[in-house]
């Protein structure tokens, strides 16, 4: 980033907080992140995975789109703003239910995609016409400058990047949390709820980024640090860092933005076809549909798959991957799995080599290391569906 | 190391490097503070014995969960061994970086280049003023 020079820097509510904790604080995103706590990313990482890990990610861009003309009712509401959010991504927002969420992706006219977002319709006739969304922190001001752009005199959006969004994941994180926000615990997957605490609207949503069950929280600063105070008195709940949030999302699969997807792939490419509903795909009507149909129709060159080193080596993003001296892809993620123990990655291969079980060789520091291609995750989902 | 000699003094670098040398051989290694700083190490890459390094050369990697740094030779010379124990426990560099994680060891070739590294006082003092 550009502006990682120290002095640009800018800083969530929960930036004392880390302090007080002791975090290492790196830039990321424009902020001054914490990537890891005393406790350290392998045991911040298994802490998650057995208990709960709390997260601040406030440095991501949550926002509301809402009509111009204004919200409330209902389904007409809900078709309006679905129809014009849907000319920039290729998701079925119209036929979301009230309170579901969706993961989806922002393309740009030639089907590349230019970030994933979740976006999710609210709750109750009087809220229909807006949509909750949440984009990554890095491409932030690039998004909203988008949907402003393109929607200009339609929609309206306002950032709500000045409060605190944290994640709650692990298995323990229900049961912490239903005693703060009672009835979360019926929340499915990517489904969410309004509540209220301290008389301030908060968001709560059952999703993450762990492959965890969890739970994403959109809440003031002045409702969210006592808050945060309190969850970090129960002993099921650790802060958990930047650190072992990638290696957490590398073992359940999920893609980081700008590593593992990036404008010059499409959404077939990155095998995220599944955010392209049926609806969608027939109507066409999406940036990029000439491209990401004939993905679909004629099949990619190259796909993102999971890979394992099937030695102790790491292969890191770069490393080169090749089967018989031959250059057949590339590592986009890699690192270590504190819980698989093992090391872990994903990348991109030629279509002809992405299988389950093709052995390539992994170029790490010169020397070919054997490696897998492997179906993901490496870890399985826990999500509450 | 097994071989207990009288003559034994360890010196440090500025990249957290140590190296205790015992007659013409120098056991090599990362600092607690490097170790420290790295958090979890999961992989170490030693180098072949036989290479010959040039102080400063690129020696050894260390991998942590999140990233991989490569290590510097502290001294000229040939790697006359390795320690084979960090393939199957790279923990150990964390747990004793500075006895049982050692990672080679170089005959010197240029002795005198030992001058220019610090004793363990000035490397304490070079670490509180980072």
């Amino acid at each position: 980033m550009a502006d990682d020079t120290h002095d640009n820097l800018k800083r969530t509510p929960l930036y004392d907080l880390h302090e007080k904790l002791g975090a290492k604080l790196v830039p990321f995103a424009g902020y001054e992140m914490p990537v890891q706590y005393p406790m350290g990313v392998m045991d911040e990482h298994k802490w998650t995975r057995t208990h709960a890990g709390l997260f601040d990610v406030s440095h991501m861009g949550p926002c509301f789109l809402s009509l111009e003309e204004g919200i409330g009712g209902g389904d007409a509401a809900h078709a309006k703003i679905a129809a014009l959010v849907e000319t920039l991504v290729p998701s079925d927002i119209a036929g979301l239910k009230q309170g579901q969420a969706r993961l989806t992706v922002l393309l740009n006219d030639e089907g590349g995609i230019l970030d994933d977002l979740i976006i999710t319709r609210p709750l109750g006739d009087e809220a229909q016409g807006s949509l909750y969304i949440v984009v990554n922190g890095a491409v932030k001001e690039q998004d909203w400058a988008i949907f402003e752009k393109a929607l200009a005199g339609k929609a309206v959006l306002t950032r709500a990047d000045d409060r605190i969004l944290f994640a709650l994941q692990g298995p323990e994180a229900v049961d912490v949390m239903s005693d703060f926000f009672p009835g979360c615990e019926e929340l499915k997957f990517m489904h969410h709820m309004p509540f209220e605490l301290n008389g301030t609207r908060c968001i709560v949503s059952r999703c993450g980024y762990t492959g965890e069950d969890g739970f994403e929280v959109l809440v003031s600063p002045a409702a969210g640090l006592p808050l945060i105070d309190e969850m970090l008195t129960d002993e099921r709940v650790e802060m958990i860092g930047l650190g072992a949030r990638d290696s957490l999302r590398l073992e359940a699969g999920l893609c980081l933005y700008g590593h593992d997807m990036d404008p010059s792939r499409d959404p077939i490419e990155a095998d995220l076809g599944w955010v392209i509903q049926r609806r969608r795909r027939e109507g066409g009507d999406f940036p990029g549909a000439a491209r990401i149909l004939a993905s679909i129709q004629d099949g990619v060159a190259e796909k993102r798959v999971g890979i394992r080193p099937l030695e102790r080596a790491p292969a890191r993003e770069g490393t080169a991957i090749e089967i018989d001296g031959k250059v057949v892809g590339v590592v986009t993620s890699g690192g270590f799995g504190p819980t698989v123990d093992h090391p872990v990655a994903m990348g991109y291969v030629s279509a002809a080599h992405a299988a389950p079980g093709t052995k390539i060789d992994l170029m790490v520091r010169g020397k070919a290391r054997p490696g897998e291609v492997v179906a993901l995750p490496f870890v399985p989902h826990n999500y509450k569906r | 190391m097994s071989t207990k000699l009288t003559e034994q003094v360890t010196f440090y670098t500025e990249e957290h490097e140590w190296v205790t040398v015992h007659g013409e051989l120098g056991t090599v290694g990362i600092t607690k503070f490097a170790a420290d700083q790295l958090g979890d190490v999961v992989f170490v890459e030693t180098p072949e014995v036989g290479k010959v390094v040039k102080k400063g050369d690129d020696m050894a990697v260390v991998e942590s969960v999140k990233a991989a740094s490569d290590v510097y030779a502290p001294v000229s010379g040939e790697v006359v061994d390795a320690n084979a124990v960090l393939a199957d426990k790279p923990e150990t560099v964390n747990e004793h970086p500075e006895t049982e994680g050692w990672f080679c060891v170089i005959r010197l070739s240029h002795g005198e280049e030992l001058s220019g590294l610090m004793d363990k006082d000035a490397y304490m003092e070079f670490c509180k003023g980072l």
